[in-house]
């Protein structure tokens, strides 16, 4: 993961991940997450309705779709923070539905969040720090005894500073979280997982809000992610961020999948296209003018790849 | 006219008083529920009033020795703290406020109620339980102390007890507090979802930080009743607000500000009340009766703790710097 | 020498009692049974001692429990096959023994006397005492009446509850506040009414109508002197919570101030009952039942019909998205402080006829069930609130046909942490999303 090594210009894509046509729910050479069957509602709106869904390993993999297609719901659902009301997923081959958010993340799957979460009275190197796992400190007993933690705290703070330094954040270490700008607050969020070294790095829409020149590196970062040989499920709403660094890109509307595929094949499957406009082709479209124009902005970049 | 002196020197007895110590172990474990973890602990009187019942009926019923009563009244209050703690500490914090709250309360009714009156007295409480505590004292009889802090030997042996228990107490707070469990325990208030996205058993977490600020809770109730009897109705929500009042004014993430604050609360009330009364009995104040003057020191302590949330939520001793963040 | 006192009066059975219910805080049907060892109890432990001998047509009866209280000692026994019993009792006082009427065989009943009989020691050491038993059938009241009676008292006791739930609610829904001081709203109502009613000489009627109309006034008074400004402040809702916790306290010992400690009756109270079947009400219960259906429904029609119930309703549901609309979001929550104030100083008022009486520290006796009930609906729902407090209400009048009645508020309390444990958003409440 570093931002030199990897040049901004033409990232190396991963490809031929998967097995047969490359249909919604298609199956891949090596899954490191298998979801079957996964639904969930609230009240009566199915927010997510996945019938099967295989996440490759080793490879960046978008998640798109229009607001409210259900994304951050599944996301919610695979790390455990919400209960579905059926279905079963494996990660790594290990069934982990049901299993509570902390035990997910331990396994090495993180997440970040779509609204930020950084804990605003807490240092960024604490931020940093409690990203780190096993720690022998968070034991209530041993916290009282310094001398069994001081070792392993010196070395997470170095690996929190080199860290830091990647996200050119190490100038902030002692300041409170609060003070960050919401970009750097991203930053600092996607750091934070890090600190865990984690296989399946989940980040829900980790560009919102940082500035351009940010998103570069930002891009870079994930990119570095994969070249440490994780794995990334993101997910964007900038067309041109999932073309420029997603190997196999997933699209969601209305809870299901409804197309999976290549980012340059993908988006010119008429199912995504029904999915950015289509859905309102029966609804009075006209009513919410701004909507339309975000949907046909969304088509555009969707098309406007071929360049 | 009015005696100055004894009103000054009443108040300043307060400083070293076993009640404030009591008051500031409670404030201190309020501090790591609310302070550091964020739980809105409203349940604080029922662990005091576990500790207290705890260590009298052992004493009283069974007979048991100082360390075993002690020991009683802290697993008492360890499983108090997982009952209200199971169903609670997955919800929302609001719903642990009312639960905390009508937890205390179930106690005070069961401390009350005749039902239990061979064991617990009913309304009447407990005393004369304080045998073994005193037959520890190391002190020789006699008076000791100068001015207004001249004490007999089992008040000076209750003062060091209490005032070494709160030190150690705050020691052991400082120190977990900057280990790697008290950040947890401070990401946990400022986003348990984010910390537990982080592989941090959340719930467990909040679970130990319930447990200890309530057996600081329980240890705080056995201090309060070493210089008085154990008297249900002193363990009404108000208790709990008390405290509030003494953790808010000190500062609520911080390990002095319970001490402080409920030195500073006990002699300004002390100190207000002294003051009042003796100027009711000197006509200066020829509207109000002495029992109103009384509750006059309520109103004060609401009036305090609206005012300290308002103009000064960081308290005495919270970080100014942490203020200008803070939602 | 309270010690020893407590260390007679040991008895290991309650003790597992009180700890199994500190424990699971759940049971509250075995308490009713009591504690009855033997035929002799304490007697080789005191000096002093009350016997009997109970028997009916010069056949002993065997089983019947004795209890005997006084000088804060308190002993129980059964008689055994003899009809024989014995109580050893600390000191030469006077002391009151009790035969428990239900422990008798069916068809016989303490003739003469009643059941309960003050003993006083003479000259000697043991005093005896004998029940004159006779032929007869207790007037008791059978467990479906009593039911029946609770039931509709716990009914009333809902509705007026529901009245500050309600109110207490609305107020969580469009601002978030728990408000603590609802306590103090509660107890405004019913202490204007008394000042008005006793104190002025107003005609009770025009007394309640006036004192809801200053409760109203009382809660625009604190939106706008507190509330409004804080939130413009925008201080943190749990800063807020506990702002209302110092204004609880203070109200509350201002109310001390004025009022006093004491209890005093509002015009009417305490009116006899009628018979209607098995179930014994007065007006007062009928004419509080009534008005506060009539009042939850006119609020319901409030909320449900009205422009600006509806708007709240838009409020609680998501304030930014009400206001973006173009709803008056201030408006709205000014209303939902007068409503609230008003209906808190109604309920408040008929808190006074149900208890019966008017103190400083009525509505603060209550604000837990208000908040559990609340809670129990789901909080910031109206109607879970109108559920809740129905909930709550039948719970506390209910719970004394096994509880005693110091404990009438336990049974309520634990079901509200068990619903909580059961079903965390309440009754009615939603669940809320994460990310
Ligand atoms: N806790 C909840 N209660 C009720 N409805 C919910 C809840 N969480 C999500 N929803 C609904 O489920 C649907 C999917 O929401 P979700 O947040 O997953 O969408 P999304 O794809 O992440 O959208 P966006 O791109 O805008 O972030 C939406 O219609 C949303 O309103
Ligand atoms: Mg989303």
């Amino acid at each position: 993961m570093s931002n030199n090594t990897v040049p901004t210009a033409k990232p190396v894509k991963t490809v031929d991940m998967h097995i047969g046509e490359a249909v919604p729910g298609c199956k891949k050479k090596d899954p490191i997450l298998v979801v079957d069957g996964v639904s969930r509602t609230f009240g009566g709106l199915k927010a997510v309705d996945v019938e099967h869904l295989e996440i490759p390993r080793g490879a960046i993999t978008a998640l798109i779709g229009p607001n409210g297609a259900g994304k951050t719901t599944l996301f919610n659902l695979l790390t455990g923070f919400d209960k579905p009301d059926t279905g079963s997923w494996t990660f790594e081959g290990t069934p982990i539905g049901g299993v509570p958010a902390f035990k997910v993340a331990r396994m090495g799957q993180v997440r970040t969040f779509q609204l930020t979460k950084a804990l605003g009275l807490l240092t960024v190197m604490d931020n940093m720090l409690l990203g780190a796992k096993a720690q022998i400190g968070e034991n209530l007993f041993r916290a009282i005894l310094p001398f069994m933690w001081r070792k392993q705290e010196a070395d997470n703070k170095v690996k929190a500073l080199d860290l830091l330094a990647k996200f050119k954040l190490d100038a902030k270490k002692d300041d409170y979280a609060a003070s960050l700008s919401g970009g750097q607050r991203k930053l600092l969020e996607m750091a934070r997982a890090l600190m865990s070294d984690p296989t399946l790095v989940m980040l829900d829409e980790p560009m919102a809000g940082v500035n351009p020149a940010l998103t570069q590196s930002l891009l870079d970062h994930i990119l570095g992610l994969k070249a440490e040989g994780m794995s990334v499920l993101f997910v964007e709403h900038d067309m041109h961020m999932v073309r420029h660094i997603a190997d196999w890109v997933i699209v969601m509307a209305e809870g299901k999948v409804v197309a999976e595929g290549d980012p340059h094949e993908v988006m010119r499957n008429q199912a995504v296209i029904d999915a950015y406009l289509g859905q309102h082709h029966d609804e009075d479209l006209g009513e919410d003018p701004d909507a339309e124009k975000e949907h046909v902005g969304a088509i555009k970049e969707l098309l406007d790849d071929e360049l | 006219m009015i005696d100055w002196g004894a009103i000054f020197s009443n108040a300043a007895v307060e400083l070293i008083s076993p009640t404030t110590a009591a008051y500031a172990l409670a404030a201190l474990g309020l501090a790591i529920h609310f302070g550091y973890t964020g739980l809105l602990n409203f349940g604080q009187a029922g662990f005091m009033a576990i500790g207290a019942y705890g260590y009298a009926i052992s004493t009283l019923s069974f007979g048991f020795p100082v360390w075993a009563s002690v020991l009683v009244g802290i697993g008492a209050s360890v499983i108090f703290a997982l009952i209200l703690g199971i169903p609670t500490l997955r919800l929302r914090a609001d719903y642990l406020a009312i639960v905390t709250i009508a937890a205390a309360e179930i106690v005070r009714l069961l401390f009350t109620t005749n039902t239990f009156e061979p064991l617990t007295g009913s309304a009447n409480g407990l005393s004369g339980y304080k045998g073994g505590f005193a037959a520890l004292n190391p002190i020789p009889p006699g008076t000791y102390g100068f001015g207004p802090f001249e004490y007999n030997a089992y008040d000076w042996w209750l003062r060091i007890v209490a005032w070494s228990v709160v030190v150690l107490a705050c020691l052991f707070t400082w120190q977990i507090m900057r280990s790697p469990w008290g950040r947890v325990i401070k990401g946990i208030r400022e986003d348990e979802d984010a910390v537990r996205a982080l592989g941090k058993n959340v719930y467990f977490y909040k679970m130990q930080s319930l447990i200890l600020g309530g057996v600081f809770g329980t240890i705080a109730g056995m201090i309060f009743v070493l210089p008085r009897a154990v008297v249900p109705s002193n363990y009404q929500t108000s208790l709990t607000f008390f405290v509030y009042a003494i953790l808010l004014l000190g500062g609520a993430a911080t390990i002095l500000g319970p001490v402080i604050g409920s030195m500073v609360f006990w002699v300004l009330l002390s100190f207000f009340s002294g003051f009042i009364a003796r100027a009711v009995e000197a006509g200066w104040l020829p509207f109000m009766s002495s029992i109103q003057a009384g509750q006059l020191r309520f109103i004060l302590v609401g009036v305090a703790i609206m005012l300290i949330v308002i103009y000064r939520p960081q308290g005495i001793f919270g970080n100014k710097k942490e203020l200008a963040f803070v939602k | 020498m309270n010690n020893t006192y407590a260390v007679r009066k040991f008895k290991p059975r309650k003790l597992v009692l009180l700890l199994g219910l500190l424990l699971t805080a759940l049971t509250f049907s075995t308490l009713g049974a009591g504690a009855a060892q033997a035929d002799e109890i304490n007697t080789d432990q005191y000096d002093y001692v009350i016997a009997g001998n109970v028997q009916f047509d010069g056949e002993p009866i065997e089983d019947v429990l004795i209890s005997v209280e006084g000088s804060g000692y308190e002993a129980e026994v059964v008689t055994d096959a003899d009809g024989k019993w014995r109580i050893g009792v600390p000191e030469k006082e006077a002391y009151t023994v009790t035969l428990d009427e239900d422990t008798l065989p069916k068809g016989v009943v303490v003739a003469k006397g009643g059941s309960t009989i003050d003993a006083e020691f003479g000259l000697t050491k043991v005093k005896s005492v004998n029940f004159f038993l006779g032929e007869g059938e207790r007037t008791t009241v059978s467990f479906f009446d009593q039911f029946v009676n609770r039931f509709v008292n716990g009914l009333n006791f809902g509705l007026l509850l529901a009245l500050a739930a309600i109110g207490m609610s609305l107020i969580f829904g469009t601002t978030g506040l728990s408000n603590f001081a609802h306590a103090e709203m509660i107890t405004f109502g019913a202490l204007a009414t008394l000042t008005l009613s006793v104190t002025m000489g107003v005609p009770i009627w025009l007394a309640i109508l006036v004192a809801i109309a200053l409760s109203g006034a009382l809660g625009w008074g604190l939106d706008a002197a507190i509330w409004k400004p804080l939130r413009k402040k925008g201080v943190g809702l749990i800063p807020l919570m506990i702002v209302s916790i110092g204004l609880s306290l203070a109200l509350r010992y201002t109310f001390q101030l004025f009022y006093g400690g004491g209890t005093s009756q509002l015009p009417g109270s305490g009116m006899a009952d009628m018979k209607f079947g098995p179930i014994s009400l007065s007006w007062l219960d009928i004419g509080s039942m009534a008005i506060s259906i009539v009042v939850l429904l006119a609020v319901s029609y409030f909320l449900l019909r009205t422009r600006i119930g509806k708007a709240t309703r838009a409020v609680s549901d998501n304030p930014s998205l009400a206001s973006a609309s173009g709803i008056d979001v201030d408006g709205v929550i000014r209303i939902v402080w007068i409503v609230g104030g008003s209906l808190a100083g109604l309920s408040g008022v008929l808190w006074a006829y149900f208890r019966p009486g008017v103190s400083w520290d009525m509505g603060f006796q209550i604000l837990l069930l208000v908040f559990a009930a609340t809670t129990l609906g789901g909080l910031g729902t109206a109607f879970g609130a109108l559920v809740g407090s129905i909930i709550v209400g039948l719970f506390v009048e209910l719970s004394t046909l096994w509880l005693p009645s110091d404990l009438k508020y336990v049974g309520a309390l634990v079901v509200l942490i068990l619903v909580l444990l059961l079903r965390p958003q309440g009754i009615l409440g939603r669940k809320e999303r994460i990310g």
